[in-house]
């Protein structure tokens, strides 16, 4: 079962003078920090050439406005610093590494051609303030990229600026705020169903919102009577996550939203799980009024160890007029950034959004067409189900129903091994596979929330399967194996709470 | 044509077996929970697929013409070096979740420990997140950090502070009907009016928000500002846009700034029609638990070797949800990454080198255009590498002519400021060559006859 890694070889190493002679686990290399390593006078660049004459700086600005010492900053060979950042990589684990069953993080494959249009010079090498003449061929591919999105969630209008999902979220709650404004309208609350992500609740606090909790039902959505009870003329918005965090699609929503319009408020959405419902059905249809959407997840642009993502708006006619700017329109045939709206919430972010992010999305979009993104979320809806189906009874599911693109397991079957869910996924990481989402979402006691994504095979669907088979089965045999893990990585369970209690978030030079 | 089958590898019989397991008929059963009326019964309406040579074809027509450029204004051109993009290139690194399982994301995690740290040699700081989106936010982020911790509301901010900038800040104020006083520069200096700012500061403000170098590019002398701000119980924040330029500038930290928040394109990020770039946020280690963002903190493992996790995960919103310092999840990590990996190969030397060398082009290109008539310079304050020029003629058609030699020549700043309505803001970088510099004053000179 599973894959097994077991190399060992002896690795010398010099640190500081001393040449150290020891044995490492296989291939993994301790690699000091970088302040650890370099010698005075070393350089690992090349600068253009000096064609003007040097000046030194107090020349111009007063030398108390002059740095005069620094602290740290390495000298190193080139070779240097890609050996270091090289082993750093290989202590990592991505989705070209394996199967990554993140749950509400849709690790699907990021083409590698997307990544390398994005770096042609003409995108690239392009200043933002490079006249829109001069940058036709971008505009257009915003303001289509921004079409396409409108087309799969069925709404009117989209923003590309939001950097991120929880920007994005951001924006929408703005926009639902300035439109009540303009309606002269003073609402204080928001709804919001206790599956949601926390950036749900901390968005509404940022835009000043007071979050008003939402239990959810024994089948894992919201109740269509609490919100009957719930919703009331202070109530701007209620903000639904569909399909929510359980996996499980809101079937009550276009019921909800009813209810949530004619008390005058907005229908929030967070996309983060649209992955599920590409060419199926679309959110705008269902009565979704703003819903962002996670480039980095859907539409296979990379995590990049935790961003760079974007987090489109696409909102419906009302909320038109509130949109960040500047706006991408298009005039005849004639595309331009539109800056003169009055009504808009301003801006998010300066510029236009995370370009280089757009591009690979777009490019996305392109070379799957309306077949192929209705493939992606029949397959990503597939494989989470097969997981689903196969797992239950090895695993405690909370909410035995059918999922959309991630399921939703427990620890409660381990319980009484005194095996808990952090547990099994350490083992998981063992097997070489990357753990599922853990303790989230927080309505369930020790979740293990799985998303296979459509990337993944059947056979590496099955080996991930047996391999969680296998774990629960060790959990009843030798529980300690579980408890011990992970034992092939570079570093044992970390103790988070020293962490925690005397941090060091920096480098201060020896015995740090 | 169905080339997107490569990124699906079900074949119709895998297809056939998952649903025998799952027990249904067909995939359109696992949708049962949609409600009929509202599935989709025609395909979206979108291109067909591109196949990947159509793709590459069709987006390399999109892209737009290489130019003599002379912009800044909060992207700077700077020679990238190439193991940068080779290295973030590592699909170990790109195509990576956030740590959140430290045993198998050491790389990720020392690689932002060593980050955070360059951003507080590079700052003066004390204490630094593992980044924010982008220089705008992250001041705004900066100012709402302020009101945490001083519990007032309002902000003094320099009119010389970014424009895109203070409108980011205005957005992210406007929900907690935060007051905002813009305080206006000298006319002749281009620097921050600090009479005006003295008398606005009282025990009410929460923080003066000033930039430095700021947008006209002239270096701030904030130190008679700092002492002020902080015996009034405010708290001083510096943002800035040209992280080059603490290369040689005195790091704000050292000036006693409190939160230090900015942009970190130049180190090593490419311009990409202006994003993703990298919000760089620092402050003091008193204030860490008021902090936005994600910090990666040293500790060890069970067998006591050093190791990096990701913590004081209290502040942040999937532990602490509506009560966290900030909304934000994913950040700029590979821009992070980015920064660390052009910060290691530069040194301590390479920077002071670089930044010299933006100073001494910029001088030049004054020096050079101090020879033509009809222009001159807005502010003989010092600058790093932009500065303001103020000219005759009207500055749209004088950046036109120049567009049309194939020179971006300046950033006409009327839209930004309408008393500066016959200015542009002028940007010179390493990538400037001499003779660069040479046509494009030659240009201008002409433009202006």
């Amino acid at each position: 079962m599973g894959r097994k890694i077991t190399i060992c070889i002896k690795v010398t190493y010099a640190e500081g003078d001393k040449m150290r002679r020891r044995t490492d686990r296989g291939l993994i290399q301790d690699e000091p920090l970088i302040f650890e390593q370099g010698r005075k006078g070393r350089k690992g660049y090349s600068l253009p050439q000096w064609d003007v004459e040097r000046i030194e700086a107090d020349h111009f600005i007063p030398s108390s406005l002059l740095r005069n010492h620094w602290e740290g900053l390495p000298q190193l060979s080139e070779m240097d610093v890609v050996r270091h950042f090289t082993r750093l990589s290989q202590w990592n684990y991505g989705v070209d590494s394996g199967l990554y069953p993140l749950g509400s993080c849709t690790m699907k494959y990021n083409p590698k051609v997307n990544e390398e249009i994005a770096r042609m010079a003409g995108f690239s090498n392009l200043h933002p303030y490079t006249p829109e003449d001069l940058t036709q061929g971008v505009l257009r591919l915003m303001f289509e990229l921004q079409n396409f999105l409108a087309e799969i969630v069925g709404m009117d209008q989209v923003t590309l600026q939001p950097a991120a999902g929880a920007q994005g979220e951001l924006t929408g709650m703005m926009m639902i705020r300035a439109c009540l404004q303009a309606r002269q309208e003073r609402r204080k609350k928001v709804l919001i169903p206790d599956t949601a992500h926390g950036t749900n609740c901390s968005t509404s606090t940022i835009a000043s919102y007071q979050m008003i909790e939402v239990k959810s039902n024994e089948s894992g959505i919201i109740p269509l009577e609490r919100i009957v009870e719930l919703m009331d003329e202070e109530v701007a918005a209620l903000m639904v996550t569909n399909p929510n965090t359980l996996g499980i699609f809101e079937e009550n929503l276009v019921s909800i939203a009813e209810i949530v319009h004619k008390k005058g408020g907005f229908v929030y959405c967070d996309g983060a799980n649209l992955n599920a419902l590409m060419g199926m059905v679309k959110l705008g249809d269902l009565g979704v009024d703003v819903v962002h959407i996670n480039l980095h997840k859907t539409f296979s642009t990379p995590h990049g160890g935790g961003g760079p993502g974007a987090g489109p708006v696409a909102i419906k006619k009302e909320l038109s007029p509130f949109l960040p700017i500047p706006v991408v329109e298009k005039q005849g045939e004639i595309y331009h950034l539109n800056y003169n709206r009055p009504q808009s919430i301003g801006k998010v972010k300066n510029f236009y959004g995370n370009f280089g992010v757009l591009v690979k999305a777009y490019a996305y979009i392109l070379s799957m067409g309306p077949e192929g993104l209705k493939r992606a979320s029949e397959m990503a809806v597939l494989n989470a189900n097969y997981l689903m189906k196969r797992l239950k009874g090895y695993y405690h599911l909370p909410y035995a129903k059918p999922c959309m693109h991630e399921c939703v397991f427990t620890d409660r079957f381990q319980e009484k091994h005194h095996i808990s869910t952090l547990d099994i996924a350490k083992r998981l990481i063992d097997y070489g596979f990357h753990p599922p989402t853990i303790y989230f979402p927080l309505v369930v006691k020790g979740a293990l929330m799985m998303e296979p994504t459509e990337s993944e095979s059947k056979e590496n669907i099955d080996q991930f399967i047996e391999t969680m088979i296998g774990i629960a089965k060790e959990a009843e045999e030798d529980p300690d194996l579980l408890r011990q893990a992970p034992q092939r990585v570079k570093v044992r369970r970390l103790d988070e709470v020293l962490a925690a209690r005397k941090p060091r978030l920096r480098w201060k030079g020896t015995g740090s | 044509m169905q080339d997107y089958l490569r990124y699906i590898p079900h074949t119709e019989e895998d297809i056939q077996e998952m649903l025998n397991v799952i027990g249904v008929k067909r995939i359109e059963d696992l949708f049962q929970t949609i409600p009929e009326r509202y599935r989709l019964s025609k395909p979206l309406n979108l291109p067909e697929p591109l196949s990947e040579p159509g793709l590459i074809r069709h987006l390399s027509e999109l892209q737009a013409p290489r130019m003599s450029q002379f912009l800044g204004g909060g992207a700077y051109h700077h020679f990238i070096p190439t193991i940068v993009s080779n290295l973030v290139s590592r699909s170990e690194f790109y195509t990576a979740y956030t740590p959140y399982q430290p045993e198998i994301s050491q790389g990720t995690l020392q690689a932002i420990f060593e980050y955070q740290t360059l951003v507080c040699q590079l700052t003066g700081m004390e204490v630094s997140n593992a980044s924010l989106y982008d220089g705008a936010s992250s001041l705004a982020e900066a100012v709402l950090m302020a009101s945490r911790i001083t519990g007032k509301k309002k902000i003094l901010i320099s009119q010389t502070v970014h424009p895109e900038y203070r409108q980011v800040i205005q957005t992210y104020m406007d929900p907690n009907q935060q007051e905002i006083q813009l305080i206006p520069y000298k006319k002749e200096e281009g620097r921050i009016d600090e009479k005006i700012l003295f008398d606005y500061l009282q025990e009410d403000v929460s923080a003066v928000v000033i930039q430095n170098p700021n947008f006209f590019g002239v270096v701030e002398n904030f130190q008679p500002i700092v002492e002020r701000v902080h015996d009034s119980g405010g708290l001083m924040i510096v943002g800035f846009t040209e992280a080059l330029a603490y290369g040689i500038l005195k790091p704000p930290g050292d000036l006693g700034a409190d939160i230090v928040a900015g942009e970190g394109q130049s180190l090593g990020i490419p311009m990409s029609y202006g994003g993703p770039y990298l919000g760089i946020f620092a402050t003091r280690e008193r204030f860490i638990r008021n902090m936005p963002g994600r910090l990666v903190g040293e500790t060890i493992d069970m067998e006591g070797k050093r190791g990096f996790v990701l913590t004081l995960a209290t502040r942040e919103q999937h532990i602490r949800r509506e009560r966290a310092t900030s909304n934000i999840c994913t950040n700029e990590g590979l821009c992070a990454l980015m920064a660390t990996i052009f910060l290691s190969c530069l040194g301590k030397e390479g920077l002071k080198e670089l930044a010299l060398m933006n100073l001494s082009k910029a001088e030049y290109a004054k020096r050079t255009i101090s020879k033509i008539q009809g222009c001159r310079l807005a502010f003989p304050s010092p600058t790093f590498n932009e500065f303001v020029l103020q000219v005759e003629k009207e500055p749209a058609r004088i950046l036109e002519k120049l567009k049309k030699e194939g020179i971006l020549g300046g950033i006409s700043l009327a839209k930004f400021y309408s008393e500066l309505d016959h200015h542009l803001l002028i940007t010179v970088t390493e990538m400037n060559k001499k003779e660069e510099i040479d046509h494009w004053a030659e240009r201008l000179q002409y433009a202006l006859r």
